[in-house]
């Protein structure tokens, strides 16, 4: 990090989270879901829908910039920028907000993400229009997915099964510290009224379920729901006056180049340029703070072997013990090692593309967590481990 | 909500194709005469794939298209069991490997004629060419000794 320029470092808090209800299905737009989480991040922090000027994306968001501003109230919004390739941009949308933010190009940053990602709530034959996106592939295949649908890997829980057997291959990661992932998760979901699988989960009941694709089996995998999340980000000096207590981001960071398997680049580099490691030497630098000092960690839960391999690029364990780790109730919100998606994350409490993990982080820094963290100053929040990706690190105030 | 019916009605039953383009047309051109094919740079010699117009190594836009020995071993794999597409769901469960080639790169890939208890990291594999329609062949492997 280069000293003598400015950094987004303590300069934009989260000061408002909302949400719709989280189900399986819900019978929304994503269009309508995106409007009622939006008014309640307003409600939340106390901002006028008027007052946004800044909009942060997915850039597959199907609800775009001229659909918000005429619901809005047509405010001006001087600054809109979207994240690439999915989940693996779930934090790296707040590391864009900040920039905004600390460089002067808006004050008030709307940050959010809207899906029917049910698996019934497909509306019409477009991959847009909700449900399994990859369920209404085209069958003519001009990007780098050519390289793998065609031989039968179809969806990103194939190609994440791919990566984490290989995690098995190299490390002997088992069938059980796939299990302490799923129970933890699943217990900190039990607490929270607003997670969709609530339904005490085993050991056993985890080996039993269905292989979906070697080695990940139904309960390693995220559910598929409907739902929506906004945040609302501003400065922290704003932050300080509103309604409620922000969440400053510390640090942000970003990283491009470790791709999906698709791109069969991600084997051919040696460990530390994975895109997450490269984000986390900068994380930590910007910060000035070590991984032992982390109260809460929020890793992006699609699966329960990319969390296993996230304690590890993360620094919470060394490479190839990111299972042992997760063992022994490892990220239990109480009395575990490093606490982690403690509402009960994608695998859980909903999927809404990670952004319910960073309310969720947002809600530790606040103390009102359903499985509160005591003493939880500094909560890590990270993008999918195998995409470009990005993270931060919040504060209290 | 749509109902089950109506989804099922939508969904693609035909085999997802590539639709090859400038960058990588000598690729599935090797390929539908029978040939597995990489790109190699001339400054340094290493080996890519999938095809790209400069070398990841040293940058260089110098490049042959070499042939492959076609022979490799599993560097990771997986069983899918399903959920699948349409196109594939009569072949459940089915594998796909992860194929360390000698030259040294990845390629994603099926193994032919290997039930999916016998799938090992490590097995070593040959090249065989499936062609899939007029204009595509798509390259998969078979066990070798």
């Amino acid at each position: 990090m280069r000293s003598d320029r400015s950094t987004i470092r303590d300069q934009a808090a989260i000061a408002g989270i909302g949400q719709t209800r989280f189900a399986k299905s819900l019978g929304m737009s994503e269009y309508e879901m995106a409007v009622e989480a939006i008014f309640a991040a307003c409600d939340d922090a106390g901002i006028s829908p008027r007052e946004i000027d800044g909009l942060v994306r997915y850039d597959m968001e199907q609800t775009d910039e001229e659909q918000l501003l005429s619901v809005l109230g047509n405010p001006l919004l001087r600054f809109f920028a979207g994240t690439a390739w999915g989940g693996g941009g779930s934090a790296s949308v707040l590391v864009v907000a900040a920039s905004a933010i600390a460089s002067g190009m808006a004050e008030t940053v709307l940050v959010f993400r809207s899906r029917a990602r049910g698996k019934q709530s497909s509306y019409g034959k477009d991959p847009t229009q909700g449900g399994r996106y990859w369920e209404k592939l085209s069958t003519s295949l001009p990007g780098l997915n050519q390289w793998h649908v065609p031989q039968g890997l179809v969806s990103a829980f194939q190609e994440m099964a791919m990566i984490s057997m290989r995690h098995r291959i190299d490390h002997g990661t088992t069938d059980d510290h796939y299990a302490d992932v799923a129970i933890a998760f699943r217990e900190h979901a039990m607490r929270n009224p607003n997670a969709v699988m609530r339904a005490p989960m085993t050991r056993a009941d985890h080996h039993a379920s269905r292989m979906i694709a070697d080695p990940l089996r139904l309960y390693d995998c995220n559910i598929e729901t409907d739902g929506a999340v906004a945040f609302l980000v501003t400065s922290v000096e704003r932050a300080r006056d509103l309604r409620q207590p922000p969440a400053v981001i510390l640090a942000g960071a970003m990283a491009a180049g470790s791709h999906h398997i698709r791109l069969s680049t991600m084997f051919e580099r040696p460990w530390e340029e994975e895109s997450p490691v490269r984000v986390a030497k900068q994380l930590y630098e910007m910060a000035g703070v070590k991984p032992r000092e982390i109260g809460a960690a929020f890793f992006y839960d699609f699966f329960t072997s990319l969390v296993i391999i996230g304690l590890e690029q993360y620094g919470f364990a060394p490479r190839g013990e990111g299972g042992p780790f997760a063992a022994n109730g490892g990220l239990s919100w109480q009395g575990g090692r490093l606490p982690c998606n403690t509402s009960g994350g994608q695998l859980s409490e909903a999927f809404i593309h990670g952004f319910n993990n960073t309310s969720e982080a947002v809600r530790q820094i606040r103390g009102t967590s359903t499985a509160q963290v005591e003493g939880c100053d500094l909560v890590l929040v990270a993008g999918g481990n195998t995409d470009p990706t990005g993270a931060v690190i919040l504060r209290r105030l | 909500m749509a109902s089950s019916s109506h989804r099922e009605a939508h969904l693609q039953r035909s085999l997802p194709l590539p639709q090859p383009s400038r960058d990588n047309a000598e690729f599935y051109a090797a390929a539908a005469r029978g040939e597995l094919r990489f790109q190699r740079c001339t400054s340094c010699g290493r080996f890519r794939h999938y095809p790209r117009p400069a070398c990841p190594s040293c940058s260089s836009r110098d490049f042959t298209w070499e042939l492959s020995t076609g022979r490799g071993t599993v560097y990771t794999w997986t069983i899918v069991r399903g959920p699948t597409l349409p196109a594939f769901q009569d072949r459940l469960p089915y594998n796909v490997v992860d194929v360390l080639m000698d030259e040294g790169v990845h390629f994603v890939s099926e193994v032919l004629d290997c039930e999916p208890e016998e799938i090992r990291a490590g097995m070593p594999v040959q090249a065989t060419f499936v062609a899939v329609s007029d204009d595509v062949t798509l390259v998969k492997f078979r066990r070798r000794a």
